[in-house]
């Protein structure tokens, strides 16, 4: 029953992201508000999901790919409904939402059963740890929407030849603004989720720090935001640079998260596709 | 058969000599619509005068006879030969009257192609003719009518969303790449007339200041009390550069005024707070390379001209899209003016009565509970000589030739009373979405 609700999600995100692809083209608002209410359905039946499941599997149910690909899409979706009741910047959803689908459908062709955890996962830390890094994740993949915008906002004006984008897209200054916010909030949660997960490998391994690939990414992922966070708040980097190492950023981002699973065996790798 | 006629003139036809002398000033509209009024056959009347056009619109007994009535009391009322104006009048009937008036008020028919001032001057002159009695329920609807259409227009095409002058396209640019203005700082350095209309429309917009720079200080002082601003002496420009969030520039310096290095430097002091600079001079006052600094925008006179041109060529885009919408208006609102003639409202009169007879027959049948034709007979033949007598003088009245009197203002009458329904018996409701079949020839003008 989870495992079907944790599917039929994708389907929610995707019309939602079909919607809000046609509020951009056409921008009839009656598609946003559509998309809008598709997302929140999907993540409310999301929560669901997860939640009915966390009591069959007697765990929090993020630990095969399945489930943290589920639940990324979940915390995106979440986090952009956040930003959109705050800022009511629409159009982000047509650069957000299709990372949500493309996450929840990607879990929907994985096996969703149930699985008995491996003994080391078994702490209160995984949910503390790996909840912080997924939202953290989710607000990073925010920045990298509005960093996309950002830039080709910017090569229209640049280039001065104003096409579509232009009528469309909020105002520089706006996007560069959530690329801050999500900055200020992405970065602690990310800081934390490091954190976290450092003291909980002292108790499971014996050590905070094992230079384990998934680490080695992580701590690249965080000095690039570092940087960035660094370089806005003493520099005044802004702007281009900014949205392009948010973008940067997100790579790294899904590069230890996925590519590290799939690609780099070692101590995190309790999420191949297998299981 | 009474029918809409539109006569008029307007910046196509005629040029401003003729426009002026045609022109109604607000106060000799009310004048006017009387005269109008009084004419053989015009039974309501609204004029609409501005400065691109003159148009009267009437309902009038006899079509042709109507637009030859508007054309002579256009020439009255001037005082110009009519010789003089035929060649500058048009005239539409019927359709072709209602099609011209939705496209007027949905400002397609605009010298600048969906300016927003025509809808409301289309409004006043409706407003005239509500206060001067010229309005009858025909016109009404009419032009209540074309207010919504325009509005449709408005909503569901966007003709009128982008900016043609250059000073609005000033704004639209600073507000895409500066966000809301009421933080930012304009600069204007130099004098212009240019300069000196985006200035005001960016202030009209929110922004929080102005500083003035020229060369003659004098004059700084000057256009700045104009504009509640500071006076910036010239030699300071750099030092007050960095305050600056939109710069307006026009001098006459044959060499650039700010160089990209100057930029640079600014942008420095700035941390790369974006600017936005507005080169209205020629020879240009900024150089074009500071454009490629990042958080630099820099915009001369043809790079804004360009814009223009392309929302202007979205705007003719749009045109056609709003002229679907106006014909399928068109249609909408020529099956209301049919169902609103005698014979129609006569036919859906009968009907009515007739459905009411049947009910009530078949109800005192079913009670009597005989099958004796005899009885039968006899209750339907009272039924339907009660109906005959009791419609005898309304119909009677519908046909009558109405001496001196609006006669669609006993059909309309006639039709709130039993209420009789809005459109003609055979329109079907949904004919109105079916998209119109002239839709090749849309966007011509």
């Amino acid at each position: 029953m989870h495992t079907v609700l944790l599917k039929v999600t994708a389907l929610f995100y995707l019309v939602g992201a079909l919607a809000y692809l046609h509020f951009i083209f056409t921008l009839n608002e009656r598609s946003a508000k559509f998309g809008r209410m598709l997302l929140l359905i999907g993540a409310i039946l999301h929560a669901a999901g997860f939640v009915s499941r966390y009591f069959v599997a007697g765990y929090t149910p993020i630990t095969s790919l399945f489930e943290s690909l589920s639940f990324s899409a979940f915390a995106i979706v979440c986090v952009f409904l956040a930003f959109e009741l705050r800022y009511h910047l629409r159009v982000l959803g047509a650069f957000v939402a299709p990372l949500a689908f493309a996450f929840s459908v990607s879990a929907a062709f994985l096996p969703g059963e149930v699985r008995a955890l491996a003994p080391a996962l078994n702490s209160y830390w995984l949910p503390v740890h790996v909840m912080l890094l997924f939202f953290g994740n989710a607000v990073f993949a925010v920045a990298f929407g509005a960093g996309i915008m950002y830039l080709l906002m910017e090569r229209e004006l640049k280039t001065k030849k104003m096409g579509v984008i232009f009528k469309r897209l909020p105002s520089l200054n706006v996007l560069d603004d959530i690329n801050y916010r999500c900055l200020t909030i992405g970065f602690p949660l990310l800081t934390l989720g490091i954190i976290t997960g450092s003291i909980w490998a002292e108790y499971a391994w014996g050590s905070y720090w094992s230079w384990d690939p998934k680490e080695v990414w992580s701590l690249i992922t965080w000095l690039l935001y570092a940087a960035l966070l660094h370089g806005r708040m003493t520099a005044g980097w802004r702007g281009r640079k900014a949205a392009v190492l948010a973008i940067v950023g997100f790579c790294s981002i899904l590069f230890t998260f996925l590519g590290v699973n799939l690609l780099l065996p070692g101590l995190h790798t309790y999420t191949n596709l297998s299981g | 058969m009474s029918e809409i006629v539109i006569v008029g003139l307007n910046h196509r036809t005629a040029p401003v000599e003729v426009r002026e002398r045609l022109a109604f000033p607000a106060d000799t509209v009310g004048h006017a619509l009387r005269g109008l009024r009084e004419r053989d056959g015009i039974s309501e009347g609204v004029i609409l005068s501005t400065c691109n056009r003159v148009e009267v619109c009437v309902l009038s007994e006899a079509g042709y006879k109507g637009v030859e009535q508007v054309k002579d009391f256009l020439a009255g009322f001037h005082g110009v030969p009519i010789g003089e104006l035929s060649d500058h009048l048009y005239h539409y009937l019927g359709e072709e009257a209602v099609r011209h008036l939705f496209r007027v008020s949905s400002s397609l028919d605009s010298m600048v192609l969906g300016e927003p001032q025509i809808l409301g001057q289309v409004k006043d002159a409706y407003g005239y003719a509500l206060e001067f009695k010229a309005i009858g329920p025909v016109l009404d609807k009419f032009f209540t009518k074309a207010f919504s259409v325009a509005k449709r227009v408005r909503t569901e095409t966007r003709v009128a969303n982008s900016a043609v002058s250059v000073s609005y396209a000033a704004v639209e640019l600073a507000k895409k790449i500066l966000g809301d203005l009421p933080d930012k700082v304009v600069m204007l350095i130099g004098a212009g007339e240019m300069c000196e209309l985006a200035a005001r429309h960016l202030l009209s917009a929110g922004a929080k200041g102005i500083l003035v720079t020229n060369r003659t200080f004098e004059r700084a002082v000057l256009l700045a009390e104009e504009f509640e601003g500071t006076a910036v002496r010239f030699e300071e420009l750099a030092t007050h550069l960095k305050r600056a969030d939109i710069i307006l520039s026009s001098t006459g310096a044959p060499h650039f005024v700010l160089k990209r290095e100057d930029v640079e430097a600014v942008l420095r002091i700035r941390r790369n707070r974006p600017m936005f600079f507005i080169d209205m001079a020629v020879p240009r006052d900024i150089d074009p390379d500071a454009n490629e600094i990042d958080n630099v925008y820099v915009y001369d006179i043809d790079d804004l001209n360009n814009v223009i041109e392309t929302n202007l060529e979205e705007r003719q885009r749009e045109a056609s899209l709003a002229e679907e919408i106006v014909l399928a208006e068109v249609a909408g609102f020529l099956r209301w003016l049919d169902s609103q003639q005698v014979t129609p409202t006569i036919v859906s009169l009968r009907r009515k009565f007739d459905e009411v007879r049947q009910a009530e027959v078949a109800k005192a049948l079913s009670a009597l509970g005989t099958a004796d034709p005899k009885t039968r007979k006899v209750v339907e033949s009272l039924a339907s000589s009660i109906l005959n007598k009791v419609l005898h003088s309304p119909i009677s009245s519908l046909k009558r030739e109405a001496d001196g009197r609006n006669p669609m203002e006993m059909v309309t009458a006639v039709r709130e009373i039993f209420d009789l329904p809005e459109e003609g018996p055979e329109a079907a409701p949904e004919a109105a979405e079916r998209p119109p079949e002239q839709g090749g020839n849309v966007g011509r003008q």
